[in-house]
Parts: structure tokens; C-alpha cells; sequence
């Protein structure tokens, strides 16, 4: 595929996306905005992806393998504690009420 | 692994990332969609992993050993009230991954200039700003958020004018790299020069701003993994990006339409400028209306015990308290007497979005009680007691009567509709945005002062007395 048609295929998925984005998130209720975010947050680890195909790639030179490799450890940051973080908020809401733990 | 193949297992990817999204419209299928997204992200790690090009797999073990461990401890470890400056930490380090990307991507092909088609080095430029801005201001969010600086706006004269010139020179370094230009030193001058514009840009914002800064930045972030995803031309990354940068714009949209400001009011704005001739002229009035009225918590606590119903609102005061908890056994003991207790929620409440829903959450606080600004507003007036806990602006009635304060015409929770109104708070300074309250001086009105964890703990002690 020529590098033109990939760009034009490309930006047409990326506009898709925005329009899905928006139709999706709309259905969010207020009460879950902080784990609708925190879930985002999540998602856009997805650089981990990124980071590991520079980090991983035979390079001429090391600087570029050492930054790589610093991404891929703030990409992983991002990506566990962005799931586990909304895993922790979801987990708490609840319709009906349980025995009280301690407060 | 050919790329054909590749490009749809990933696919898989972004399917579970939209159903995610999508299951998060319902509290009860949330959980589930959350767990499908982070099979879908190990997916995605795994299909890159095979993938021929990439080579070195221990150096990406213990790069992603390191980075997960962090991320876990630190998301188990967090209090449920240090939730937003946790948020902010984990959209920086996603932000800052991706401008590293574009830094070494580029230092990789910089040797040969000329060679990179302009789309590409325009999606690098474009990642490595809007990633670097995004790392740097959710830097400053968070230190904001943790208190290690003030959280009140910080200002200093021409500020904007700074700010407006740090970025055009920051947008001519990227025309100059797409142009042609494609030397090392202005990409890393491009990347140190967004890093300061980020600090610049998020430092005039007040703490009550919070919930629309973050939301931003999350929006870039999703924004700099989209523009990864062209400069690696790689589909995943192009879709998912996209997704966080359309819930973000959303949010920021909602999260300003919720305090009646325009994004750019609110991200040039430094509210707390504003405040001091209003307050004054405000203040004047305030004087001639009536006069603060405080309360024991013994009145109180007879007040809520033999009222029908009860609304409590929620601000930042109750996360600061850490009052949660007791907030929910309060409401526990007048439920046991027969009272109808509900929670207002206002969008802009606390520092993120949904901060007090999520608060309540940890408390045990049912989600069918948390009602939304709407909703709730249509409640008051059947309402007998408002017990508003340590929120101050989005209960005041200014911002419906008077034209010439800051915050006239943003949506509020009427709390003034309420037959009686109880009022916790610390002292009777006014709130961040230093703006008068009428609503402490109306007659319906008294004041319990002191903490407010305190407070609400005395109720309930004077509650069990009744």
C-alpha cells in the first residue's frame, strides 16, 4: 500500500473514532465520570505499544533504545495503575447496601 | 507475525477498549467493561511482542517490571481522597511516554535528513508537544492536588503574554522540523519548551478549576497516543488515542458547562483575580442583609432527627476532612429513625469529575441515593433540612440573583429552597474563589462551625441522645 492511501486510511479511522468517542461517552452518567476518566487513563497506556516497538527495534545507536525504554516504564506505570486504580473505584459502587466495615 | 495479522489482532484490542467505554454507562456493568479493557491492553502488549521487529525482550521485561510495579503499588496504596492527584500522575507518565516516543523515533532518523515524510515528522512534532504539555501540566496538577505548592493561582504580570510567546516559538521549532529542518537540537529545544509551557500554562489555575484542567489533560494525552499512532502508523494506537481524546473534550465541555465558563475562561481566566472587587462589592450588600447565625450541634442534631427529609451536599470540604465515612453513619442513624436521607451532587463538586460520587462510593454510600444536580434540585423543595458539608460556591444563590458576581448564571445546587439550611464549614472565610455567600447570612440559615469530620461525628452522637 502506497504511503498515501495508508494516511488517507488512516485519518478516516481516526475521525471515526472521534465520532464513536463522543456517541459512547455520552452514555456515561454523571456518578461515574471519576472512573469514566481514570478508565481513559487506562486506555491511553496503549503507548506501551509505542514504546515497545522503539525500544524494541534494532537501533544504530543506544540513546534512542535508553528513551524507548524510559517510556515503556512510564507507558507500564500508566497502564497498571491506570486499570488497577478504576478496578479499585469500581469495586465501590454498589446498589444495595452490605454490612458496614469500619469507620 | 506479518503486520496484516498484527493489525487485527489488535483490532481485538480496540474492540475491548470501546466496549469498556461502553459498559461503563451502567454502574453495575462497569466493573466487568473495566477488566475487558485491561484483557484487551494485555492483548495488545502480547500480539507487540511477536512482532518481528522487536528485539530486545529483556530490556522491555524489566522496563515493564519496573513501570507496573510502580503503577501497582501506587494505585493500591492511595487513599480514596488522594484519587484526583493520583489520576493527574497516571495521564502525566502516559503524556510524557509519548513525547519520549517521539524523542527517540526522531533521534533514530534525524542521522539522515530529509528522509521522513512530512505527515510523519508533522505526527512527531505533534506528539512530542502535546505530550510533553501534557506530562508537565498534569505534573503541576498533581503537585498542586498533593499540596506540595499552593493550590490558590499563581500570577505574575505579562503572563499570558509569556505564555502566548513560549508557545509561538514552541509552534515555529515544529513548522521548522516539518519544513525540513530536522536537527536534534531544536527537537529536544521543541520538547524542553513544551515541558516549561505545560508548568506556565497549569500554574495560574486555581484548585476549583481542577476538574476541567484534568479533564484537558487527559484529552491530550489521548490526543499525543493518536498522533503516536500516525507516526508509527499503527492502527490501535490511532483509535484508542482518539477515544481518550474524545471522552476528555467531552468531559472538559461538561465540566465547563457546569460552572457557566467558557474552557478559555477557565484556562486564562486565574479566577482568583477576580475575586477580590466582587467579594467587596458583595460583601457590602451581605452586611446590610442579615447576619450569620450559628449553631450548636445539639440544634442540629434535633433539627435532622425530626425532619422527614434530609439532603446533604457534598464539597470539597468533605474531602479534605476525610469525612466520608462518618458523613454515611450519620446517614445510617437517621435512616434508623425513619428519615429519607439523599446525597446532592454537583458536577464541579471537589477536584475532578465525579470526586464526591466516588468518595460516597468508598463510604458504602448506595449509588441509587447520589442524585444528581438536576434531580436534586427538583427535591429541595419538599426538602425539611440541607446539610451542606463543606461546599461552599456551588450552593451559592449569587450565582442565580446576583448579576455582578464572578460565578452569576453558573448552575447551583438550590439549597436555599430547603426549609431549614445547616451549614458546615470550617471558619467563615470565604471559599477558594474568595467569593461572599448570601446563602450563610439568610434566615433559613445556620452555621455549625469547626471540622468537619468533627462536626459530623458530634451530630451523630447527638443524634443517638435524641
Amino acid at each position: 500500500m502506497s504511503h498515501g492511501l495508508l494516511l488517507s486510511f488512516e485519518i478516516t479511522i481516526l475521525v471515526l473514532a472521534i465520532f464513536l468517542g463522543f456517541e459512547v461517552i455520552s452514555k456515561v452518567p454523571t456518578l461515574l465520570h471519576t472512573p469514566l476518566m481514570s478508565g481513559t487513563n487506562a486506555i491511553h497506556g496503549i503507548v506501551i505499544v509505542g514504546a515497545m516497538l522503539v525500544a524494541g527495534a534494532d537501533h544504530k545507536d543506544t540513546l534512542t533504545t535508553i528513551i524507548g525504554l524510559v517510556a515503556v516504564v512510564l507507558a507500564s506505570a500508566n497502564v497498571v495503575g491506570g486499570f488497577v486504580v478504576t478496578d479499585r473505584m469500581l469495586e465501590m459502587f454498589k446498589k444495595r447496601e452490605r454490612k458496614e466495615p469500619d469507620s | 507475525m506479518s503486520r496484516e495479522t498484527t493489525n487485527l489482532l489488535y483490532l481485538i484490542t480496540i474492540v475491548t477498549f470501546v466496549l469498556a467505554l461502553r459498559f461503563l454507562s451502567n454502574p453495575a456493568t462497569a466493573r466487568r467493561g473495566n477488566q475487558i479493557g485491561a484483557v484487551g491492553m494485555l492483548i495488545a502488549i502480547v500480539v507487540t511482542f511477536l512482532q518481528d521487529s522487536v528485539m530486545s525482550y529483556w530490556e522491555i521485561g524489566v522496563g515493564m517490571a519496573i513501570g507496573g510495579t510502580f503503577g501497582a503499588v501506587a494505585a493500591r496504596k492511595v487513599r480514596m481522597t488522594a484519587m484526583p492527584q493520583m489520576v493527574a500522575l497516571f495521564n502525566g507518565v502516559g503524556g510524557g511516554a509519548a513525547a519520549l516516543i517521539a524523542l527517540a523515533e526522531f533521534h533514530n532518523i534525524a542521522p539522515d535528513p530529509g528522509t521522513l515524510q512530512k505527515d510523519i515528522s508533522a505526527s512527531l512534532v505533534l506528539s512530542a508537544i502535546i505530550g510533553s504539555i501534557s506530562f508537565a501540566g498534569s505534573m503541576v496538577a498533581f503537585a498542586k492536588l498533593q499540596e506540595l505548592i499552593g493550590g490558590r493561582p499563581i500570577v505574575y504580570p505579562l503572563q499570558q503574554a509569556t505564555n502566548g510567546v513560549l508557545f509561538a516559538a514552541v509552534v515555529a521549532a515544529g513548522v521548522a522540523i516539518v519544513a525540513g529542518t530536522e536537527r536534534q537540537w531544536l527537537m529536544w529545544a521543541l520538547v524542553c519548551g513544551s515541558l516549561l509551557f505545560g508548568v506556565l500554562f497549569v500554574l495560574p489555575i486555581g484548585g476549583a478549576d481542577m476538574p476541567v484542567v484534568i479533564s484537558l489533560l487527559n484529552a491530550f494525552t489521548g490526543l499525543a497516543a493518536a498522533a503516536t499512532g500516525f507516526e508509527l502508523e499503527n492502527n490501535v494506537l490511532i483509535v484508542s488515542g482518539m477515544l481518550v481524546g474524545a471522552s476528555g473534550t467531552l468531559l472538559t465541555i461538561l465540566m465547563g458547562r457546569a460552572m457557566n465558563r467558557s474552557i478559555a475562561n477557565v484556562l486564562f481566566g486565574a479566577f482568583g483575580q477576580l475575586a477580590p472587587s466582587a467579594a467587596g462589592a458583595a460583601g457590602a450588600v451581605g452586611t446590610t442583609d442579615g447576619q450569620v447565625r450559628s449553631a450548636s450541634a445539639e440544634d442540629v442534631a434535633v433539627m435532622l432527627a425530626y425532619a422527614h427529609k434530609v439532603v446533604f451536599v457534598p464539597g470539597y470540604g468533605m474531602a479534605v476532612a476525610q469525612a466520608q465515612h462518618d458523613v454515611r453513619a450519620l446517614a445510617d442513624l437517621l435512616e434508623a429513625r425513619g428519615v429519607d436521607v439523599s446525597y446532592a451532587i454537583h458536577p464541579v463538586a471537589g477536584r475532578m469529575p465525579g470526586h464526591m460520587n466516588v468518595l460516597l462510593a468508598e463510604a458504602n454510600v448506595p449509588y441509587p441515593q447520589l442524585k444528581e444536580m438536576e434531580e436534586a434540585n427538583g427535591e429541595f423543595g419538599r426538602t425539611d433540612v440541607a446539610l451542606v458539608i463543606g461546599a461552599n460556591d456551588v450552593v451559592n444563590p449569587d450565582a442565580r440573583n446576583n448579576q455582578g458576581s464572578p460565578i452569576y448564571g453558573m448552575p447551583i445546587l438550590n439549597v436555599d429552597q430547603s426549609q431549614q439550611v445547616v451549614v458546615l464549614k470550617r471558619s467563615m472565610n470565604p471559599g477558594f474563589a474568595g467569593i461572599e455567600n448570601p446563602l450563610f447570612l439568610n434566615p433559613k440559615t445556620v452555621m455549625l462551625f469547626g471540622d468537619a469530620k468533627q462536626s459530623i461525628e458530634k451530630l451523630a452522637a447527638s443524634v443517638k441522645a435524641v
